[in-house]
C-alpha cells in the first residue's frame, strides 16, 4: 500500500514516514523543505502542496492513502503565507485525494482547536465547537483547516478522511510548540495560573497517525497519551526554572525581556488548560501510548 | 504550588492518602488534582475548620462513601464560607474522606492564584459537561443552586432561600446520581453583610463586593451547623419539560428549607440532636 505524506520533512513528518516504512508501507512525500537524510526507500518531492508539481505527484504516483501534515502550526509564524498554506494547502490536499483516487486520507490537526477559556470543560470531546478561535487569530486558520478537512467527510465520502486532533508533541527532536516554549533555561509562566498541559511523545503521536491509517478510521478523533500535567511541573521536570510573571507585564513584554513571542490571545493557553478526551480513538484503534508523562519529558530534557 | 510555605499535618496527609484518586508519576490525578498541593492546602485549612470556626456536622453518614452523588444546599450569606465548610466536613470528618468537586463561578478561575489553587484542588467552573463527566467517573459534586444570588443574601436573610436553578436536577436525572440535600446555618453571623456593592464589584471582575457590619471582609470565629439529609433519588432522563423538573427541584428545596429550620433550632438550643429528622 502506497502512502503519501505531505509535510514529510517536518520533525513529526519524518518520524511518521519512518514508522510507516517499518510497518511495510511504500512511502512517498511532498515538502517545500528538503529531507537530505531520507532513507532511499522514501522518495521526497520538493514541492508546495498548493502548486502544480504537487498535484503531479498525486497523478503519477497514485497513492492509496495520504497523510496531510503540511500545516504551519507554530504560533510565532507570522508570514502572510501561513494562512494560505494552511487553508489552500488543505483544500488542495483534499481535492487531489478525491481527484486521484486516494482511498483514505488522514489530517493531522491540533488539540488547540478547542481553545483555552476559564469556563470550558476540562476534557474536550470531538463534538465541541472551537469556542475561542476568535481570541487567537493566529490559530484561527488551523481551526478552519480542521473544519475544512472534516467537511470532506460529507463532501467526498469516497476518501473517508480521519481528522486527528493531536495534543502537544514532545520528544528528543526538541521541536514543536511546547518544546519551543521550554527552550530556554528560564520559562516564564503567568503568575497565579498553572494550567494542565496535555502532551504526547512524538514517537507515540506518529504511532497514532499510523494507527489511524491501519484501522481505516474516518471521522474526527482526539489523540492523547498520558494524563495531563500542570505546566509548572513540566517546566521543572524538564530541568528548567519557572519564572512567574504577572499577566499585565507578560502582555506588555511579549517578545521582549526574555518573554516568548506569543500573540496576546495565546496567553490564555498559559492560563487555562486544553485537555482532550481521546477515548473514542482508543476504542477504535486499541491504541496505547508507550511513553508515560515522565519518560516523555525526560526524552526531551536529555536529548542532545 | 505552596512549596514549603505550608507545613503538612500528618493526619491530613493520611486522609488525602485515603482518597479514592488515581495519581500519576507527578502525583497529579487526571483532573489536575495535585496530591502534595492538596495536602498542604488542606493542612492549613484544617486549622481554620477546626479552631477558627467550629462546625457541628450531623448526618454525614447520609453522604455515599463511594460512587457518584450531588451535594445540594443553601448559601448562607456573604461569601461561600458554607462551601468551604462542606469541603472541610467531607475531607476531615467523613469516613472514608471524600473530595467534593464544587461547581464554582467562572470569575474565580479568572483570578490569579485563585485559579491555580482551584485547579490543583479539583474545583472547576460550573459547567454541565464537566459535572456530568465527574459524576460518571463516580465523583462527588457540590452544587449551590442559588448561585451568586445565594451568596448575595444579606445577613438578615441568611436562612432564607432564593430561586433555585434546575441544572443540578437535570444532571442528577441524566447521570442517575443521588442528591444529598444539606442545610447550612451560621454564615450570616460569621460575615454579617449589610450591603453588596455591585458597581465596585464590576470594577474588580466579581459579581459584588460585600460590606460587613465591621466594614472588613473578615469573618469572625463562628460555630456553624451543617445538616446532611437522606439521599433523594429521582426517576427520569434529564430531558423532561421544565415544569416536571421544577417540581422535583421544589422537593429538594423544601428538604433543604427543613434542614435549615432544624439547624437554626439547634443553634438557638430549641431542640437537641436527638430531635433531628434528617
Amino acid at each position: 500500500m502506497k502512502v503519501l505524506v505531505t509535510g514529510i520533512s517536518g520533525k513529526l513528518g519524518r518520524i511518521t514516514a519512518l514508522k510507516l516504512l517499518k510497518h511495510g508501507y511504500d512511502v512517498i512525500g511532498i515538502d517545500r523543505r528538503p529531507w537530505p537524510e531520507a532513507p532511499e526507500a522514501i522518495e521526497v518531492f520538493q514541492a508546495d502542496i498548493r502548486k502544480r508539481p504537487a498535484e503531479d505527484v498525486f497523478r503519477t504516483h497514485r497513492p492509496d492513502a495520504a497523510i496531510h501534515m503540511a500545516t504551519v502550526t507554530h504560533l510565532v509564524h507570522k508570514s502572510p503565507d501561513r494562512m494560505r498554506v494552511n487553508l489552500y494547502g488543505t483544500r488542495a490536499f483534499i481535492h487531489h485525494c478525491h481527484q486521484y483516487g486516494v482511498k483514505q486520507a488522514v489530517f493531522a490537526g491540533r488539540h488547540t482547536f478547542y481553545g483555552a477559556a476559564a469556563d470550558s470543560p476540562l476534557y474536550h470531546t470531538e463534538d465541541e465547537p472551537p469556542i475561542s478561535a476568535h481570541t487567537v487569530p493566529e490559530l484561527a486558520d488551523l481551526v478552519a483547516a480542521d473544519l475544512y478537512a472534516a467537511s470532506a467527510l460529507w463532501r467526498y465520502p469516497g476518501i473517508a478522511p480521519a481528522v486527528l486532533r493531536i495534543v502537544y508533541t514532545l520528544g528528543p527532536s526538541k521541536h514543536g510548540t511546547l518544546a519551543s516554549f521550554l527552550k530556554g533555561p528560564n520559562v516564564p509562566l503567568v503568575m497565579g495560573f498553572d494550567p494542565l498541559f496535555h502532551f504526547i511523545h512524538e514517537d507515540d503521536a506518529a504511532t497514532a497517525i499510523v494507527s489511524a491509517l491501519a484501522h481505516k478510521l474516518h471521522g474526527i478523533y482526539n489523540v492523547s497519551g498520558p494524563t495531563p500535567v500542570p505546566l509548572s511541573t513540566i517546566v521543572r521536570a524538564a530541568g528548567r526554572r519557572a519564572i512567574p510573571v504577572p499577566e499585565t507585564i507578560f502582555k506588555l513584554g511579549v517578545g521582549r525581556l526574555g518573554l516568548p513571542h506569543l500573540p496576546a490571545g495565546a496567553i490564555d493557553h498559559l492560563k487555562y488548560p486544553i485537555v482532550v478526551d481521546s477515548e473514542a480513538f482508543r476504542r477504535a484503534t486499541r491504541y496505547t501510548y508507550e511513553f508515560d508523562e515522565r519518560e516523555t519529558i525526560n526524552s526531551f530534557r536529555t536529548a542532545k | 504550588m505552596f512549596d514549603k510555605l505550608l507545613p503538612i499535618d500528618p493526619e491530613v496527609a493520611a486522609r488525602i492518602e485515603a482518597l479514592d484518586l488515581q495519581f500519576n508519576k507527578f502525583g497529579v490525578d487526571p483532573y489536575g488534582i495535585d496530591k502534595t498541593d492538596l495536602t498542604r492546602f488542606v493542612s492549613a485549612f484544617a486549622w481554620i475548620y477546626r479552631f477558627y470556626f467550629k462546625v457541628d456536622v450531623f448526618g454525614i453518614e447520609n453522604v455515599p462513601s463511594t460512587g457518584r452523588g450531588i451535594l445540594v444546599g443553601n448559601h448562607s450569606g456573604g461569601v461561600a464560607i458554607d462551601g468551604a465548610m462542606v469541603m472541610g466536613s467531607m475531607l476531615l470528618d467523613a469516613e472514608p474522606p471524600r473530595l467534593p468537586h464544587a461547581m464554582i463561578d467562572k470569575f474565580i478561575h479568572e483570578f490569579p492564584g485563585a485559579s491555580q489553587l482551584m485547579s490543583r484542588t479539583g474545583q472547576f467552573t460550573g459547567n454541565p459537561d464537566q459535572a456530568a463527566r465527574l459524576l460518571r467517573a463516580e465523583r462527588l459534586i457540590l452544587a449551590f443552586p442559588e448561585g451568586a444570588r445565594g451568596t448575595a443574601k444579606l445577613a438578615k436573610d441568611a436562612d432564607s432561600l432564593v430561586g433555585f436553578g434546575t441544572g443540578f436536577m437535570r444532571l442528577a436525572l441524566e447521570t442517575k446520581s443521588p442528591i444529598v440535600p444539606f442545610g447550612f446555618v451560621g454564615g450570616g453571623d460569621a460575615l454579617p453583610t449589610i450591603a453588596n456593592l455591585k458597581r465596585l464589584g464590576r470594577l474588580f471582575g466579581v459579581p459584588y463586593v460585600p460590606v460587613t457590619k465591621w466594614g472588613l471582609l473578615i469573618p469572625k470565629p463562628t460555630r456553624f451547623q451543617l445538616l446532611y439529609g437522606r439521599p433523594m433519588t429521582f426517576e427520569g432522563t434529564g430531558h423532561e419539560r421544565d415544569e416536571v423538573v421544577e417540581s422535583m427541584v421544589g422537593q429538594v428545596k423544601e428538604r433543604i428549607r427543613d434542614l435549615i429550620r432544624q439547624g437554626r433550632q439547634l443553634r438557638e438550643k430549641e431542640i437537641s440532636e436527638e430531635d433531628l429528622v434528617l
